[in-house]
């Protein structure tokens, strides 16, 4: 523990955080598009093949959502005390979505009627979108800078609610839908793999017009951010974001084209990793902009060592078993197969 | 003390979820454990009982562990929302042993779940056996991690405090393995075990009482009355040990567990009886049993215990929760181990698959795992107050800057949102327990009502009646 008590501790938990939250938006992005998307699908088949496409795997991806929790906790405490406060009406709307959704899982299949089954889809629907909705908004929130004096929230109820944070929910409602449509395409087949392919066209081009959206209204929030993205040197390590997404989107329509079944996938996620690469390279080195950084926010050496051990022996283990699960539920998804 | 104010609110909020949340792992840990026995004993014996027992508790497994996990997503995130100020100082303490739980404990949990509910048929038995072994050590690495947060919050050591206030880590040993905790971890354990054994032994008694023949519902009643027999006596035999515990290190906690006010000089009492009068200071309308009090928690006629007038006010908890809360936990403690005692004397000639009465007061007794379980962490977190970590940090300087309409709002909104959903839970696990378990009883999914039966395989879709 010794030798780790030398590394630049915050940085690398800054990266591993990181890493918990871009794992969970791209892993439980695409099941909470597929709730979103109940909204267009009512076909009660086509319903339980999403639902099934995601059912063995749905847990394990929020756990990640409790990680990127978690660990903000132990190795960045007063991010963790500064931020939920600050965002508590969005926070809080995201978890009672997220118990809604959740449950829906299994009691959709455990009602007694259909009455009983559409409320528990509406449910999901409503759970999901609502939950994507307060992402964005928390996203936003952080993104425009949180008011913190001597270590306590020190600003208003509704901080959180402005336009820009209203484009950043409505931006992530649209780029959840087009990730699950994309992993629909990818796992189910016949007509509903047939209307994805088309939803994915029009939530494709609805997703780049609200990245471009949220991209030049970020560098206009802070001074910062502005020198970082539009002006020398900054602008060296920056314009490659850009250009690559607009070589990713250009790949993903051609697997459109194509009727490729993984490639919208595959370059959905993309797009989404090279978003949170844009908005790494924003906040650095605040975790709570404008006012505190990595490593103003950082527990004691002892504590972010202690969970270093755990994290890099027990991550790549995690991440095996995981792509065991996805492995073994592999496969295109059928109707009537319920994983018997 | 009881003016609605934002720190009230948040104690209201706190208490509410965790104890709706509680129950569920509590659940989980059970079950998790009785469905490896019996897949286990399953692949032992090749018994179709024990896959069709398997098949029937892991349907309800997966509700309450869908229920578990969305509750327990709000508790990881509920520290920093409304105790932001606990959070940024003992953040660097319990924080890594949280961080803990979700990678050794969660991960594994929901890894191998989707394997345990939906693959038998793609993994093979011996990879699906192992995935069910995985969640249920995953369950009890999740009971230790978090109970030893919990214990450092009642018993802290292995600290210093920084001079703004924030608590660091010496010793990680010192800190996970806190005096209270070895005890803690095993009572929760035990109590977990014991809520589910009474569950299953009720579901199994309620299925006799309308066919005493039914051979699944014999073999799950005697199950869960061998855990009655031999796990309710040793529960209070750990209990006994985690109250001496207590005594040595909160003294107060037990003084208000025994609605003892005075520090008696021959031997105290036991108070079977009482309404503890916060004000007056003394207990009303008493009813106790001279020296036993002594005798039990420190094994000695004479031993001194130190009443709550012994200690200043504002270190005192709200005496009569704690006080009522203990009595509920071991009264249903000694009636489990009396279920457990009648259950084994009626094992003599197989009279325990014939005595009605047994069944009916098992299935009454269903809950009484859970009542128990919530009564005892009733006692031991109101018991800590008034303070979040004990002696050192109180719980008015643990709240996050939220102005009371943010945290009644909130509360309101869990209020509502967890009744919808954990009512709706709780019929759905009550119906399918309400159904018998059958030969060749169905998965999950399988048995949902999808439909046309035509889809589905049909052996599964269609069981032979039991008998």
């Amino acid at each position: 523990m010794s030798f780790l008590l030398t590394l630049d501790l915050p940085l690398i938990w800054g990266g591993l955080i990181a890493f918990a939250v871009v794992a969970y938006v791209l892993l439980d992005g695409f099941d909470l598009g597929i709730g979103i998307l109940f909204l267009i699908e009512h076909d009660e088949d086509d319903r339980d093949v999403m639902i099934n496409s995601v059912a063995p795997v749905w847990d394990g991806n929020e756990t990640w959502l409790v990680l990127g929790g978690g660990g903000l906790f132990a190795v960045f405490p007063l991010a963790y005390a500064t931020i939920l406060p600050a965002l508590y009406p969005t926070i809080i709307g995201m978890l009672l979505a997220l118990v809604f959704r959740g449950v829906a899982f299994e009691f959709r299949f455990r009602a007694k009627d259909r009455a009983g089954r559409l409320r528990w889809d509406l449910a999901f629907f409503l759970g999901s979108a609502l939950a994507a909705l307060c992402q964005g908004f928390a996203l936003g929130g952080l993104l425009q800078g949180i008011h913190v004096q001597d270590r306590h929230y020190a600003g208003g109820w509704f901080d959180w609610f402005t336009p820009f944070t209203a484009l950043c929910g409505v931006a992530l409602i649209v780029g959840y839908a087009l990730l699950g449509a994309c992993w629909l395409i990818w796992r189910a087949e016949g007509r509903l793999q047939k209307r994805c392919y088309s939803h994915a066209r029009i939530l494709g081009i609805a997703t780049l017009l609200l990245i471009a959206g949220v991209s030049v209204w970020t560098p206009l929030l802070d001074a910062n951010f502005n020198q970082r993205w539009f002006h020398w040197p900054g602008i060296a390590l920056t314009s490659p974001v850009p250009i690559l997404v607009l070589l990713v989107a250009w790949q993903f329509w051609q697997g459109l084209v194509d009727s490729s079944h993984i490639k919208p996938f595959l370059c959905a996620l993309a797009i989404f990793l090279l978003c949170f690469i844009g908005l790494g390279i924003s906040m650095y080195p605040y975790i709570v902009p404008p006012s505190i950084t990595l490593w103003d926010a950082a527990a004691p050496p002892e504590s972010q060592a202690f969970l270093l051990i755990g994290a890099l022996v027990l991550v790549p283990i995690i991440l095996c078993y995981t792509a065991y699960a996805y492995w073994v539920f592999r496969g295109k998804v059928k109707i009537g197969l319920h994983y018997h | 003390m009881f003016g609605l104010d934002a720190i009230v609110l948040a104690r209201v909020q706190f208490a509410f979820t965790v104890g709706f949340h509680i129950v569920l792992p509590a659940f989980s840990i059970g079950l998790a454990s009785y469905l490896a026995v019996l897949e286990g004993l399953w692949l032992a014996t090749s018994r179709q009982v024990y896959l069709d027992l398997f098949q029937y508790w892991i349907k309800i497994f997966s509700i309450v562990f869908g229920m578990g996990v969305v509750s327990g997503l709000v508790m990881s995130y509920e520290f920093g929302t409304n105790w932001g100020s606990f959070a940024d100082k003992a953040g660097p303490v319990i924080g890594p042993l949280m961080g803990y739980e979700v990678l050794t404990a969660f991960f594994l949990e929901a890894g191998f779940l989707g394997v345990m509910l939906f693959g038998m048929e793609r993994v093979g038995r011996g990879l699906h056996f192992t995935a069910t072994c995985l969640v249920a050590v995953g369950t009890l690495m999740s009971a230790f991690w978090i109970l030893s947060v919990n214990s450092w919050m009642q018993t802290p050591q292995g600290y210093t405090i920084s001079p703004d206030g924030r608590f660091l880590p010496a010793s990680w040993v010192a800190i996970i393995f806190n005096p209270s905790f070895p005890y803690r971890l095993l009572h929760m354990v035990l109590a977990s075990y014991l809520s589910v054994a009474f569950v299953v032994g009720a579901v199994g008694a309620w299925h006799l009482l309308s066919s005493s023949r039914n051979s699944h519902a014999r073999t799950m009643f005697s199950m869960a009355m061998w855990m009655a027999t031999l796990v309710a006596p040793l529960q209070i035999a750990v209990g006994d040990f985690h109250g001496l515990n207590t005594l040595q290190y909160q003294p107060i906690k037990v003084a208000a567990m025994e609605g003892d006010w005075d520090t008696a000089r021959n031997g105290d009492p036991l108070i079977l009886f009482a309404f503890p009068n916060m004000k007056e200071q003394a207990n009303d309308a008493e009813i106790a049993i001279p020296r036993l009090g002594s005798l039990i928690l420190t094994h000695s006629w004479d031993g001194e215990i130190r009443g709550l007038k012994s200690f200043p006010a504002d270190q005192r908890p709200y005496v009569p929760i704690v006080f009522f809360a203990f009595r509920i936990m071991v009264g249903l403690g000694l009636l489990m181990a009396l279920v457990g005692l009648a259950s084994l004397i009626l094992r003599r000639g197989g009279q325990i698959y014939r005595a009605r009465w047994l069944h009916r007061a098992a299935v009454c007794m269903g809950p009484s795992g859970f009542i128990a379980l919530l009564a005892g962490w009733t006692v031991t977190e109101t018991g800590r107050q008034p303070f979040t970590v004990y002696g050192l940090l109180r719980t008015a300087d643990s709240v996050s800057p939220i102005g009371t309409p943010g945290v009644a709002a909130s509360l309101a909104g869990f209020a509502i949102v967890y009744l919808i959903v954990f009512g709706a839970g709780i019929v759905y696990i009550l119906r399918l327990m309400a159904r018998p378990p059958v030969t060749g009883e169905a998965g999950p999914r399988t048995d949902a009502p999808v439909r046309a039966a035509g889809i589905t395989p049909g052996p599964a879709t269609n069981p032979a009646p039991a008998e």
